[in-house]
This record gives C-alpha cells, structure tokens and sequence, in this order.
C-alpha cells in the first residue's frame, strides 16, 4: 500500500544504489559503490573532498549517467536523462554550491521551471503561498519577495530545500549543507531534517565533518576514493574509527601545542577603520596585537568583518582610519607588496579567486608573488631551472600531490591547491602570518597537515592572525581568541578559558567579561 | 543657431527621431533577449544588412513590402540559428563569432546585391499610416502619429517585451538562464533551447530592423547600408541595462541627436558637418561610460554552458 507524505506526494519506501561505477577522463570516481536509503531516516554520506560523494548523488540526480551498475526506487529500475527526470521520480538536491539565481526574487526562483496555472503567465501569488505554508510547516523561515541576492547564506539554504519540497520531493539529497552556516544555523536546520525524517521523507545527508554526522544521521556511508569504505549505524560507531575510515590512516583530531617564550609584537593594528562592498564600515575600529610565536584566532559568524579586515592587512583593500604597524614598519595602506616586503605572508579565503590562477600551472602559481627575486629571475630573465628545482623542494615539502609542476592548479583537488598556496606562502619564512579560513572547504587529511605547519610556524615565532568560522579549528591551535562582531572585537579570551558556549555567545553579540 | 530653434524645426526633429530610432529599437530589443539568455551576439549589424538585402529584394520582385517583411524576419532566424549553433552548440568564443558573422552578412548581402541587382534602386515600401484623432493633435500629431506601420510596431515592442520578459514563465526562464544556467539545469530548464530561442529572436529582430530601413524608412538598398547601426544597438542595450525601457531611452536619446544634427546641415549652420556627423558617436561613448557602472548585466553573458563543470 503506498503511503503519502503530508505534501499528497507518496513516500518513497526505498532508493537503493547497486554497483555504481563512474569514469571520468583519468579517473575513476565511482568504484563498484553500493549506497540506499529509507523513509524516515537520515543516511550520511562522509568522505573526503574528491572520495566520490557529489559525483554519486549527482548519478542519483540525473546529472551524470552511471557507467555500470543500477538505480532503484521501490524496488524498480530507473533511468534518469536528466535532472527534470529525478524530479519527477520524487529525488530533489540542495546543492553545496546553491543553485540560485541571485538577480530573482525568492518566489521567481522557486517557480523557474514549473508550470503555471495561468499558461504562459506567472502566478507568483500562488507560488508565494504555497512557499509561506510550506515555511510554516517545516520551520523555514523566508522572505518571499526579497532578491535572493540581498539574503545571508542561511536564508538561502533554507530557500533550496523549500524550492525541492515545493517539487514534491520525498528524497532529499543535502550536498554540505553546512558548509556556510553558523552553529545556530546548523541547529536549526537539524531540527527540520528531523522534522521532514519523522514525517517520512528520506534524507542523504552529505558531509566531511563528523561531528554533524554523528549528530544527525541513523546510518553513516564513508566513502574513499570512490570505494564504498563501509556503511555503519550511528549508535556504534566513534568519531576517530569514523576519521580513520575516511583518511584510510589514523587521523590526529587533537594537537599538541607546547608553551612558546613570546617575541616582539610583529602586527599592530591601531582603531583600523576599512569600509565594506556596500560603502558602510565593515571595520568598525577595531585594535589587536599580535606578538612573535603567537597564533591569535579571530572568530565570528562570516559577514561580521572578517573579510574586510584581512583584505586591508593585505593591502588590497583601503583603510579609511587607524594604522598597521607590520615589525615596526608603518604600512597602512600600502600595496600588497610592500606588505610582503616587510616579511607579511598571507593565505587569502578565496583560494581559487585570490590564492591562485586556476589555469596557471603549479610552478607559475608557485612564483607568482616572488617572480621577480631570485632565484626565479636572474636579470628580468625567469630562471626556468631555478624555478623548477626550488618549487618541485616546495612541492614535495608541502606534499602537494600533483602530476607535475605543469599541470594547471584547475586540476587539483582543494586540499592540494591549499597546501600549495600554504607552500608559497610560508617558504618565504614569514614574521607574519594572515591566514584566512585555511582550511575552509579542505578534506581533514590535508587540514591536519595545514594545522600543523600553523603551528609549527609558531613555534619558528611567526605571528599569526588565524581567522576561521570554524570554532574547533581555532580552539585548537590559538594561544588566544578574538571574536568579531558587527566590525568590532567584542573580547579577547585566553584559549583555555574559551569554551564553545562562551565564544557563541560572543559571536552572536554578548559581551562576556 | 537660434534659427534651429523655430516650430517648424523642432517638430522636425521629432518627427525624424522617431523615425530614425525605429531600427535601433529592433535591434536592439532582439539583442536584448539574446544577452538575457546569456549569449552575446555582435553579429547584429550583419544580419541586420541580411534582412535588409533580402527585404528589398523580395519587395521589389513580389511587389508587397510584407513578403519583403516576411522575407526579412526568415532570413534574420537562419541567420540567429547559425549564430546558436557557432556559440551554444559548438561553443565557440561569441565575441569572435559574433564579429565574424557580421563579415559574413555585410559580405553576402554585397555579393548578392552586385549579382542580382548590380545598381541602387528605390522601391515605394510601407506607406505612413495616419492614426485619426491623435494625428491632429496640435504641433506633436503629425509627429508621432504619421509614420508607417514598422515604426509603430517597433515602439509597441517595448512593452511588450517588458511583459514577457517579467511576466511569463518564459521570461522566468530567459532571465534566469542568462545569469545562472547550472541552477536553471537543476530545475529542468533546457539551457540549449532557451538560448537558441532567443539568439533566433533576436535574429528576426535584427532582420526586421534592416528591412525597415531598405522597405520602410529609405526605401532602398545600398552595400553597408546600416554603417555601424547594428554595433549601436548593441550599446544601446548595455545603456538601457538590459532593460526594454531603458533601450528605447537609449535609442531616443541617440536618434534626437542624430535628427538634431541632420537639421544643423539642413539648415546650414556654420559647424563643420563633421562635427556635427560626430555627435551622436561621441554621447554614445560618453553615455555607456557613464550608463553602464550602475546596470548589473547577466551574469553568464558571453559564457557557454556545459553540464558538470562548476
């Protein structure tokens, strides 16, 4: 007897995964991968960024066709050409990077691709109902007459998994719908996951961290290296076998950080005032010192200023009032190469916009800051043999894993481009250190790797400005934490008395004393 | 100078700006949909040369300016569709296809001329249609109101383009298909189709603005007859931030200026003609240098799109 979800939509029993196998030039995404899921449960799906994860669910979703092996939905074989065709079977995807239009408003994004009632004519109105009441039911909250360029992140998310239920979708496939929110946030969302679970909607919940994992899902898959590693259930599983089983290795989820005699202060920044994209100030005064051997962790829900801050550090945004003091040396407003020149290195957040050119090989994005000095040029003549001989010690020093030094950086995975960036960065024995969400969107064996050399710079007395939305990340490898709000530094707390309660409160505006 | 200002001038003016404006609304117009899907196509001016051959050809044989229309609009789709297939399909840059197929048209449409005509000639065209009771408004009726049916229809295009491009699902589909087609994917939009639909849309468009020049405004055909009319329009709807509205602002604006400076030569006045032919060039530039930092355009314009790739 089919059973119907509270939409009128009936509840997919069952979606079962057989032999998955998928080839792309070179690579073999999807090994032989057995994966289902059920109504009323939650399925993760953990592995590292390049394991298989997204190109799997997009088989599921008809983007891709599989090479071998069978699709089935209560037990009947599908065939999905496109994603029009998955929709229709009752799959719907919240994809990582969200798949909205931000020049629609929030209804017209919602509507794109349906029919209307009134033919060829929009019926907004209806959408816009139909969108509050499902908001209701569910606990989404949403504008829906707002641009979808004017909202945050969260308010986005929560925009695609209405437009998959407003398609009448029974099986949701979350693609790190985490990845860009605030720990309230993520709550939030957990509570509806919950929600659409218990009322019979089947979840695969796709994601690297494991502590949401745990947190959420009944079942966990780990897939490595498009292999399915193993499928366990949530009760008896830890979350160092579950890190092991993804890296394919034991995995170190805590760091040791021996106590280091503190230099000279190396960055000073004095009541530093830098306006934001929209013209108000971003940097709303803000002071801090950092000293050689420290590591200061810089917290805050993204969009508090963050940004904007180390764009000045870096020279590549103005500042409108205050100083930067870089080892003695007044640089505010300085070019970003006066910045380098005064020993400051910098891992910018935007790693393929900013960090690197993507068509650019692994040796031309390697020199890119330092092409100019020896080595790499003798004469305003590049040095090709110096440059290959010096970035292939760097590439191997920093374990970047590439064909060669002549592959495009477009080719490798995040993690490798990271490390590379890292590389660059630190081979030029930085006394400061502005690292911008190192680790944002790297698989866990390579951000082990990354806290690492962050701490093993400390213990060489670099300076460093950790700044991360990610709260274990600067838990563990700040000697002190900073939380910014609104432009301002709300307090400054000694790591060991920082605990997550504490530091959220303070992310979300309470002062703390 | 004060000479330029009398009645008489003045509705001149205004009734050869809006003459003068109707091709650049075509052309422009059809452009527009095309970027709004996504696909840049400077090949404007060659089709426009292509429908403007083919109208006065197919006018001047049958006798009937409509076939010489109909004629017009076919030969702009085949044209739109080469250019979908060069620039969707086989994804090539638009910019540099688009340039090539305007060498294309502006070759043909001569080829063709020298081979099957070999002289200029004039044919009679869409007479002006007298609209009663708002053609006798005093001083503006005669101007806005006496023209043939091309120039009423490319103003009445304005609105309605605004419509289907806000209104319908359609419109939906365009717009979002030219500023995130992967998300338009997602949802089961045919990417492809959408595009193609409008690169041909806006290729009958641009045939029509030619013909109305060759069978409607002049009346005949000459090689490189539309001399940089096609690239305007291509302006004119980065001016009019992709927007029907803002593109017929940009057409009148510069078709006044042209009908202004038209009338300085009539009248004699004792600016060098040069300058004068200058005028309208030289606010277009100073306008889209202007115009064109507020407007945000479609995001994916000038971009192919290919499933998968992120």
């Amino acid at each position: 007897m089919t059973r119907y979800l509270s939409s009128g939509r009936p509840i997919l029993e069952e979606m079962r995964m057989q032999g998955i196998v998928k080839r792309f030039p070179g690579v073999l995404a999807n090994d032989h991968v057995d994966f289902d899921v059920r109504t009323g449960e939650v399925h993760a799906l953990l592995g590292e960024n390049g394991a298989g994860k997204s190109t799997l669910m997009r088989q599921l979703y008809g983007m891709y066709k599989p090479d071998e092996g069978k699709i089935l939905i209560d037990g009947k074989e599908m065939h999905f050409n496109s994603p029009q065709d998955a929709i229709n079977a009752g799959i719907g995807m919240i994809h990582q990077h969200f798949m909205l239009v931000p020049g629609l408003t929030v209804v017209e994004n919602i509507a794109l691709g349906l029919k209307s009632s009134r033919g060829p004519v929009l019926d907004l109105d209806r959408v816009e109902k139909r969108v509050l009441e499902l908001g209701e039911q569910y606990g989404l909250k949403v504008d829906p007459r707002a641009y979808v360029w004017q909202l945050a992140v969260g308010e986005q998310q929560r925009i695609e998994i209405i437009k998959a239920l407003y398609r009448g979708a029974s099986l949701l496939v979350l693609d790190e719908p985490t990845a860009v929110l605030t720990p309230q946030e993520v709550d939030d969302l957990f509570v509806t996951f919950k929600r659409m679970a218990s009322e019979g909607h089947a979840l695969i919940f796709i994601s690297h961290k494991l502590n949401e994992v745990l947190a959420i899902s009944n079942r966990i898959t780990v897939l490595r290296d498009g292999k399915n590693a193993g499928t366990r259930p949530n009760e008896n599983v830890t979350r160092v076998e579950l890190a092991q089983m993804m890296v394919g290795r034991p995995v170190i989820l805590q760091y040791n950080r021996p106590p280091v005699e503190a230099g000279p202060v190396r960055l000073r920044i004095q009541d530093l005032h830098v306006r934001g994209d929209r013209g108000k100030d971003a940097v709303d005064g803000v002071s801090l010192e950092i000293c050689g051997g420290e590591i200061l962790g810089l917290a805050g829900v993204s969009g508090n200023g963050q940004r904007e801050l180390a764009e000045a550090l870096a020279g590549m945004r103005p500042v409108r009032q205050g100083r930067i003091i870089l080892n003695d040396k007044e640089v505010t407003n300085g070019s970003p190469l006066q910045h380098i020149n005064v020993g400051q290195s910098y891992i910018p957040e935007e790693r393929m916009k900013e960090g690197a050119i993507r068509e650019f090989s692994v040796a031309d994005n390697m020199i890119l800051a330092d092409h100019g000095k020896k080595p790499y040029s003798r004469h305003t003549f590049l040095d090709f043999k110096a440059i290959r001989e010096q970035v292939g010690k760097i590439v191997s020093d920093f374990n970047v894993k590439t064909p060669s030094l002549d592959t495009p950086v477009k080719n490798l995975s995040g993690g490798n481009i990271q490390k590379l960036i890292l590389g660059r960065e630190l081979s030029r024995c930085p006394s400061v250190l502005i690292a911008s969400q190192p680790t944002r969107g790297v698989d866990i064996g390579a951000s082990e790797y990354i806290h690492q050399r962050l701490l093993e710079q400390r213990l060489c007395g670099t300076a460093t400005l950790l700044i991360s939305e990610d709260l274990d990340e600067i838990r563990a490898l700040s000697d002190r934490i900073a939380v910014m709000y609104e432009g301002r530094i709300i307090g400054i707390v000694d790591s060991k008395d920082a605990t997550p309660d504490r530091l959220g409160l303070m992310m979300a505006g309470v002062e703390t004393a | 100078m004060a000479e330029l200002f009398t009645l008489p001038v003045l509705v001149g003016i205004l009734y050869s700006g809006i003459r003068l404006a109707t091709p650049y609304l075509f052309a422009a117009i059809g452009e527009t949909f095309a970027q709004r899907s996504g696909v840049l196509n400077l090949g404007v001016e060659g089709i426009m040369l292509m429908g403007a051959f083919s109208g006065f050809y197919v006018g001047m044989k049958t006798g009937s300016p409509w076939l010489g229309l109909l004629a017009a609009a076919v030969v702009g789709i085949l044209m739109g569709l080469l250019m979908s297939f060069i620039s969707i399909t086989m994804q090539a840059e638009q910019g540099i296809s688009g340039i090539g197929l305007h060498l294309f048209g502006l070759g043909l449409s001569s080829l063709l001329f020298k081979t099957t005509m070999g002289g200029v000639e004039s044919i009679e065209g869409f007479k002006a249609v007298r609209i009663p009771l708002l053609a006798d408004i005093p001083y503006v009726g005669e101007s806005l109101f006496n023209h043939n049916l091309l120039v009423y229809a490319a103003f009445l295009l304005v609105p309605l383009s605004t419509w289907v491009l806000n209104k319908t699902t359609l419109g939906l589909k365009i717009r979002a298909v030219g500023q995130n087609p992967q998300a338009a994917d997602t949802l089961g939009v045919n990417v492809t189709r959408v595009r193609y639909f409008c690169v041909c849309l806006g290729g009958m468009l641009a045939g029509i603005a030619g013909a109305s020049l060759s069978i409607a405004l002049i009346n005949l055909f000459q090689e490189n007859m539309t001399n940089g009319m096609g690239f305007i329009a291509v302006a004119l709807v980065y001016f009019g931030g992709w927007r029907p509205l803002g593109v017929m602002g940009g057409a009148l604006l510069f078709s006044f200026v042209n009908a202004f400076q038209l009338w300085i030569q009539v009248k004699g006045i004792n600016i060098p003609s040069d300058f004068a032919i200058m005028m309208p060039y030289v606010l277009t530039i100073l306008a889209l240098a202007f115009a064109t930092k507020r407007a945000q355009g479609p995001a994916a314009l000038s971009k192919p799109y290919e499933r998968g790739e992120n």
